[in-house]
């Protein structure tokens, strides 16, 4: 089944265009990746995605339910995790996945299954009941992940989900990520690192300039471009 | 440093003490005119005669007759400040050695401080007929006590203000009297609004600097149950730092003297159903200064900003917190009538006094008043939260013209300024 399908999407600021007529579809299980260089309209449709932005042309819509006039029914159908994001500095890692927690299971026992499973994908041992102004920026992110995929998610959105984590974090985060595709999760994701992209991604767009200038797996693009990695086709296609 | 955040402050600062200082300076010139009486002399006799015509030589008298009913309906009718009744037996009294009786009914239009500064002539105008008599006493060698010649005459006193008849206070022990709520309830609004508006300002701003704001957005719960959250939280933790306030700042008024008089004495207390209807105005109030600040937080970039954006909470606070710790709403001007009426945080700080005189009309209508405030500015506050405004600081695109929203592309352009 189609989770998420963007149609001529475009999103204006004013008098700035910052996404041009963007289309892509992703599947359910799927993991697809969205990169391109510094401002070229990735983290702006990943929030028009999430129901953060409003839409000023084209269409977005979750598992059939348009994000502007079913907003209510998509956001609890998906998890975004921004690039910068932060955690209440006075709770601890525990009441924060608690909080969260809260939103997506009102009653008592499923909410604290949904915090163990949280605490568990965090991995913070006894930090965990630490305050979060404790924590060091990787520990911070390793909390926000859980809190994305601690509520199970149908399509989770994750802008650079393992920006700040060290290199064996990084693998944990990138295999909780393949475990939740395989089990049905359609992921959109954005990422600077070339290498996290070819290792996670089925497929890819390369957005340039608000507009999708390539797209397809990661074999597909190398072969088409003639190069061995993800990385030379994105230089490539971008000082083209 | 040249922003609109700083100049306004001191702009808006400059115009309140201007204000301030024309009051004064009317108030000055209350003092120092000749007061407006009526008066009645019911002895007839060489002594009281000594007494009316230093009044005329020292007052407008606008009644000069037999009846005190019809005197004080033209004391009245003419903005005088009270009607003089040198009663019968006046000269008989003092010649016998016992004080006269000089009866004042004073005419109060409002309860205020500031009203009773037309009374300050009446008063300097009846120790000066004292002294008068004095005067015509030892004048006539008469063979007296000498504490009479000192003191022939004493005061008795009836107020009447609002269609209520207070006997034997003046409007002095009047004004006292309803001090304790001219300055206690104000000064604890204004704290409640204060503290709390700068508690949601503050979040707002937190929410924006340490990026869980976006998060929380995204949360499977509608945009008017975050700013319900947000309100509800703050106005429940300024009301329990109001109540510890309240408790503290009341004993030490208490402590004060304010003519040891009870209001209810006097048919001027309040019953339950009066005390509901404070509550309510007090609660919307609060409400009021909470939504604001939600939708003044929603400009806030970051913690520090937020503070400076609080300043038209604390400002709106204390413009009504200065008019009616002094004026009563009744005899302010027409202008200041409305920018107070208009103020939310002006209702609880004028319910009591206009509860005491049944003046149920000005505290039902600020309850409406307050309510549709209320109701529009939460409308306003979900709206921005619904748009892109809340996170990027832009204007949308459909908001780039005349949206009949003037109050958001007003703050917006002075964001964008920022």
């Amino acid at each position: 089944m189609q989770a998420l399908g963007v149609r001529d999407l475009v999103k204006d600021f004013g008098k700035f265009h910052a996404v041009k007529g963007v289309s892509f579809t992703v599947d359910e299980g799927e993991i697809f990746g969205l990169i391109g260089p510094n401002g070229a309209g990735k983290t702006t449709t990943l929030r028009v995605i999430s129901t953060l932005l409003q839409v000023t042309g084209g269409s977005v819509s979750v598992f059939g339910h348009d994000v502007t006039k079913q907003a209510d029914e998509v956001r609890r159908m998906i998890s975004y995790l921004p690039e910068d994001a932060g955690a209440y500095k006075s709770l601890t890692g525990a009441e924060y996945l608690n909080f969260i927690a809260g939103f997506f299971r009102p009653h008592h026992e499923e909410r604290e299954a949904m915090v163990r499973h949280g605490i568990e994908i965090a991995d913070l041992a006894e930090r965990i009941h630490d305050k979060v102004e404790t924590y060091s920026k990787g520990m911070t992110r390793r909390l926000l992940v859980a809190r994305a995929l601690m509520v199970e998610p149908r399509l989770a959105i994750l802008d650079e989900p393992t920006s700040g984590l060290d290199v064996i974090n990084s693998r944990e985060i990138r295999a909780l990520i393949k475990g939740y595709a395989r089990a049905g999760t359609a992921v959109v994701l954005s990422s600077h690192n070339m290498l996290e992209v070819e290792l996670l991604c089925d497929r890819i767009a390369l957005i340039n300039e608000g507009r999708i200038v390539e797209a397809g797996t990661p074999s597909e693009l190398k072969a088409k471009h003639g190069v061995t990695n993800i990385e030379d086709v994105f230089v490539k296609v971008v000082t083209a | 440093m040249l922003t609109p955040q700083t100049i306004l402050p001191v702009v808006v600062m400059s115009i309140i003490f201007a204000s301030l200082g024309g009051l004064m300076g009317d108030i000055d010139e209350s003092i120092t005119a000749r007061p407006t009486v009526g008066m009645v002399d019911a002895d007839q006799t060489d002594l009281s005669r000594v007494a009316t015509d230093f009044i005329e030589h020292n007052a407008k008298v606008i009644y000069n007759g037999t009846s005190p009913e019809e005197g004080l309906k033209k004391v009245e009718r003419s903005d005088g400040t009270a009607l003089l009744i040198i009663r019968q037996g006046l000269s008989a009294s003092i010649m016998n050695n016992t004080t006269g009786v000089i009866e004042v009914r004073w005419v109060m239009r409002g309860g205020g401080l500031t009203d009773t500064i037309s009374t300050a002539g009446v008063e300097v105008l009846l120790a000066g007929l004292g002294q008068e008599i004095s005067r015509a006493l030892v004048a006539n060698h008469t063979r007296l006590n000498t504490t009479i010649v000192l003191a022939p005459t004493v005061r008795n006193d009836t107020t009447i203000l609002k269609g209520k008849t207070l006997e034997g206070v003046s409007p002095s022990q009047v004004a006292n009297m309803l001090t304790n709520q001219a300055f206690v309830v104000p000064v604890i609004i204004l704290m409640i609004v204060i503290m709390s508006g700068q508690m949601v300002i503050a979040s707002m701003g937190m929410e924006k600097e340490t990026k869980t704001l976006e998060t929380l957005m995204t949360m499977p719960t509608r945009r008017s149950s975050i700013v319900a959250g947000k309100i509800i939280g703050a106005a429940v933790v300024g009301l329990v730092a109001a109540l510890i306030y309240m408790v503290g700042f009341s004993y030490y008024i208490g402590s004060l003297s304010f003519g040891g008089l009870d209001p209810a004495k006097f048919g001027l207390g309040l019953g339950p159903a009066d005390y509901v209807l404070v509550g309510a105005s007090l609660f919307l109030a609060i409400m009021a200064g909470l939504s604001l600040s939600m939708l003044l937080g929603t400009f806030a970039e970051n913690f520090k900003s937020a503070q400076t954006l609080s300043f038209p909470i604390v400002a709106l606070a204390l413009i009504p917190m200065f008019f009616t710790m002094f004026m009563d709403f009744d005899t302010m001007p027409i202008a200041v009538k409305a920018l107070v009426f208009a103020i939310p945080f002006s209702h609880p700080m004028m319910a009591f006094r206009a509860l005491m005189f049944h003046q149920y009309w000005l505290v039902l209508a600020g309850i409406g008043y307050m309510a549709l405030f209320n109701i529009v500015i939460i409308a306003v506050v979900v709206r921005i939260f619904k748009t892109d405004r809340l996170l990027t600081g832009r204007k949308p695109k459909a908001f780039s013209g005349k949206t009949g929203w003037p109050l958001i592309d007003a703050l917006a352009r002075l964001g964008a300024k920022r």
